[in-house]
C-alpha cells in the first residue's frame, strides 16, 4: 500500500528552483498495476525515486505500507531499498564485472541473507524470467532483453512489495520490450504491486490504471 | 552484509580492473620494499662496522704516548713526552688489578729474506698476551713463548706470507732472516685481513724486547688492554693515567682511548645514518599512500553509477564505506607483502655477492613496514570511501 500525501521535489538550479514534482496526491492498493505516461521532464522518474526511497520528497508525506517512510534515517531507508522495492532501469543497470547470477545476488548480499538460501533465490528467480541457461553469463554476452531479465530477476528475488521500473522497454526492440512486459505483468498477476513509467502508449494501455503527469501534476491517478 | 561477502566484492572489484590495480600494487609495493631494503642497509652497515670493532675486543683500551686529546687546559709548552716502556707495561700489569691481560706493541719495517725470496715486511714486536688481547688464531705451531724463554729468536708469521715465502713447504722450523737476525718460524696465523690499519696476513710477529733493539727505539707504539668486563673500563683507565703519570715525573703525556668510546660514536652515526634512510623510505611509502588514494578517487568517481545502484538494491552508507576501505586495504596489504617479497630476494642475492655484509632486514622493518603500508591503504583511502559511502543514490544513477 503506497500513500503519497502532497508530495512535492523542488531542486535548486543555480539559485532557481526548478519544480519537478507539485503536489501528487496517489494511492496504491497492493497487488495494483498501475502506469504512468507523460512528456519527457514532466517529472516522472523523480516520482518514481521517490516511492523508491531513493530521493525525499521536498514536502509531503509517504506512507508504505501504513509506515510514514517521510523523515526515516539514511540506514532505514536502505533496508527499505532492498527489502520492499524492486527497481527496474532503461539502462538495466547491472554490475559488468558479474555474472548473471552474482549480479541478481547483490541485494541479498546487501540484506545479509544466508548464503545457502542466497543460492536458492539465484536459481529460483533466474528461472521465473527464463534465464536459467544464463547463469554464468556476463551482461556483455548477454542481448538487451535477457540483459533486462535479469534486472528483473535480481528486483524480485527478495519478493520486494512493489516494483517499480522506469522506461523497462525504451532500450529494447518490440519483441524482447514485449516479452519484459509480459514478465512484468506475470509477475503483477503473482501478487506484487507494479508501476510502470512509460512513452509507450500501447504498454501504458496494458496497465489496470492509466495516468499522466503534466508538469509536475498527476493526472487521472488520484481517483483513488 | 558480513566480512566475507565484503572481502568478494571487493576482490572482485580490483580484479574487474586489472591495469589500475597493478598500478597500485606497484606503488605500495615498491615503497614497502624501500623500507626493508634501505633500513636493511643502514642495519647492515651499523652491525658490520660494530662487529668490526667487537672482533678487536670489546673491553680493549689503547695507551699511545703524547697527549692527543684537547683537555681544555693549555698544552704543556716544550714537555716533551716520556717514552712508553716496556717497563712501564710491566708496572701497570702489576699495579692495575682491573687488567685482565696487557700487550705491549711496537711496529716497523724491515726487509725479510728466506733462501732467494726477499721482500719488505710489516713487523710487530708484542708478548704472548697479544694472541687474547686481540683474539689472534693460529693456524698451526704456537705463538710467542712466556717467561724466560720470551726474549729468544723466534717469530710467528702472517697467513699470506706463509703462502708467498713458502708455497710447498712446510714453514714451521725455517730460519727467517729479518734485518741482521736470524729468527726461528714457530707458528703460522689464522687469515685475519685487515686490522687496525695493518693487513694482518703479511705481519711477522717477534718478541717486544726483540723489536725495539731491531729498530733502535725505547717508546712502544701501543699498550693494548684487555679490561676484562665492560665495567672496569673506566677504573682501569683511572688506574692507568694514575701509574704512568706518577712514573712519568707526574706529567699525564699519555692517552688512553676506549673501544667503547669510538663504537659508541659510530653507532650514533650509523644509527642516524639509518634514521635518515628510514625517513626516505617512509616518504616513498607516503607517496605509495597518496597513489591508493588517487586511484581509489578514479575509481569512485568511475565507478559513479555502479555505487547509486548498489545503493538502489540496499547497500548502506556503511557497507559502501566497508566495500571500499576493504579495496584499499586489499592493495596496501597485497602490494606490502609483494614489496617484502621482492626486499627479500634482493637482500638474499646482496647476501650471495657480499657475503661479509651482514644484510638481514631488522624484524621491526619488516613489521613497520607492512603496519605503515595497511594503515597508509586505510588512511588514504578512507577519503575516497567516505565521498562512495554519500554519493547521492539519484545523481548517481542517472550521470551518464
Ligand atoms: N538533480 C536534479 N537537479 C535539478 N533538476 C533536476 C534534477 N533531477 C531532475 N531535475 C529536473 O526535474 C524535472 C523532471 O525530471 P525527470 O527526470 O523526473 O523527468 P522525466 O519525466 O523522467 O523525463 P524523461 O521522460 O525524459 O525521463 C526536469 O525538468 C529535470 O530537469
Ligand atoms: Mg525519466
Amino acid at each position: 500500500m503506497i500513500e503519497l500525501r502532497g508530495i512535492t521535489r523542488d531542486f535548486d538550479v543555480g539559485g532557481r528552483p526548478v519544480h519537478a514534482v507539485r503536489g501528487v496526491d496517489l494511492t496504491i492498493e497492493p497487488g495494483d498495476h498501475l502506469s504512468i505516461m507523460g512528456p519527457s521532464g514532466s517529472g516522472k522518474s523523480t516520482l518514481l525515486h521517490i516511492i523508491g526511497c531513493l530521493d525525499r520528497p521536498s514536502a509531503g508525506t509517504y506512507r508504505l505500507g501504513g509506515q510514514d517512510v517521510t523523515h526515516l534515517d539514511e540506514r532505514a531507508l536502505s533496508r527499505i531499498r532492498g527489502r520492499k522495492i524492486g527497481f527496474v532501469f532503461q539502462f538495466y543497470h547491472l554490475v559488468p564485472r558479474m555474472t548473471a547470477a552474482q549480479n541478481v545476488e547483490l541485494p541479498m548480499v546487501f540484506a545479509g541473507v544466508e548464503r545457502v538460501e542466497r543460492r536458492q533465490r539465484v536459481a529460483r528467480a533466474l528461472a521465473s524470467v527464463g534465464l536459467s541457461e544464463r547463469v554464468a553469463h556476463r551482461p556483455d554476452q548477454l542481448s538487451g532483453g535477457e540483459r533486462q531479465r535479469v534486472a528483473i530477476a535480481r528486483a524480485i528475488v527478495l519478493d520486494p512489495e512493489v516494483l517499480l521500473a522506469d522506461e523497462p522497454t525504451g532500450n529494447l526492440d518490440t519483441t524482447s520490450g514485449r516479452e519484459v512486459v509480459e514478465l512484468l505483468e506475470a509477475m503483477n498477476a503473482g501478487g506484487l504491486t507494479l508501476l510502470v513509467v512509460t512513452h509507450d502508449p500501447a504498454i501504458a494501455m496494458r496497465a489496470r490504471r492509466q495516468t499522466r503527469m503534466v508538469d509536475g501534476r498527476l493526472e487521472g491517478g488520484s481517483q483513488a | 552484509m558480513n566480512a566475507d561477502d565484503v572481502l568478494v566484492f571487493s576482490a572482485g572489484a580490483l580484479r574487474g580492473h586489472r591495469l589500475r590495480t597493478g598500478l597500485s600494487l606497484l606503488g605500495v609495493g615498491i615503497g614497502v620494499c624501500a623500507v626493508v631494503l634501505l633500513t636493511s642497509l643502514g642495519e647492515g652497515a651499523r652491525r658490520y662496522v660494530t662487529a668490526e670493532f667487537a672482533s678487536l675486543g670489546t673491553n680493549l683500551l689503547i695507551v699511545l704516548p703524547g697527549k692527543t686529546e684537547t683537555t681544555g687546559m693549555a698544552p704543556v709548552i716544550g714537555g716533551v713526552p716520556h717514552d712508553l716502556t716496556v717497563e712501564d707495561a710491566e708496572a701497570l700489569e702489576r699495579q692495575v688489578r682491573q687488567i685482565r691481560k696487557l700487550a705491549p706493541l711496537s711496529v716497523g719495517t724491515a726487509a725479510a729474506q728466506f733462501g732467494e725470496r726477499s721482500r719488505e715486511i710489516t713487523i710487530v714486536g708484542t708478548t704472548a698476551a697479544m694472541l687474547g688481547v686481540r683474539r689472534l688464531r693460529l693456524q698451526s705451531g704456537q705463538y710467542l713463548p712466556e717467561g724466560a724463554e720470551r726474549d729468544r729468536a723466534v717469530c710467528v708469521i702472517g697467513a699470506k706470507l706463509q703462502s708467498e715465502l713458502f708455497p710447498s713447504r712446510n714453514p714451521l722450523g725455517a730460519m727467517l732472516r729479518l734485518g741482521d737476525e736470524r729468527y726461528r718460524i714457530i707458528g703460522v696465523m689464522a687469515p685475519r685481513g685487515m686490522s687496525m690499519g695493518m693487513d694482518m696476513d703479511e705481519v711477522v710477529h717477534i718478541p717486544v724486547v726483540r723489536h725495539l733493539r731491531m729498530f733502535n727505539r725505547r717508546s712502544l707504539f701501543r699498550i693494548l688492554v684487555d679490561a676484562g668486563s665492560h665495567d672496569s673500563i673506566e677504573p682501569a683507565r683511572t688506574a692507568i693515567l694514575r701509574v704512568l703519570t706518577e712514573r712519568h715525573d707526574d706529567e699525564e703525556d699519555v692517552t688512553v682511548l676506549t673501544q667503547d668510546a669510538v663504537l659508541s660514536a659510530f653507532g650514533r652515526i650509523l644509527g642516524m645514518l639509518t634514521a635518515a634512510l628510514t625517513g626516505i623510505a617512509a616518504i616513498s611509502l607516503s607517496v605509495a599512500g597518496i597513489g591508493i588514494m588517487n586511484v581509489m578517487l578514479v575509481s569512485v568517481s568511475e565507478r559513479t553509477r555502479e555505487i547509486g545502484l548498489l545503493k538502489a538494491l540496499g547497500a548502506s552508507r556503511g557497507q559502501v564505506l566497508a566495500m571500499f576501505l576493504v579495496e584499499a586495504a586489499i592493495i596496501a596489504t597485497a602490494g606490502g607483502v609483494a614489496g617484502l617479497g621482492v626486499a627479500f630476494v634482493a637482500t638474499r642475492a646482496f647476501a650471495v655477492v657480499y657475503p661479509a655484509f651482514p644484510i638481514d632486514p631488522p624484524a621491526w622493518a619488516v613489521v613497520a613496514a607492512l603496519g605503515v603500508s595497511v594503515s597508509v591503504g586505510i588512511v588514504f583511502g578512507a577519503l575516497p570511501a567516505r565521498r562512495a559511502a554519500r554519493l547521492d543514490p539519484v545523481a548517481a544513477l542517472t550521470r551518464r
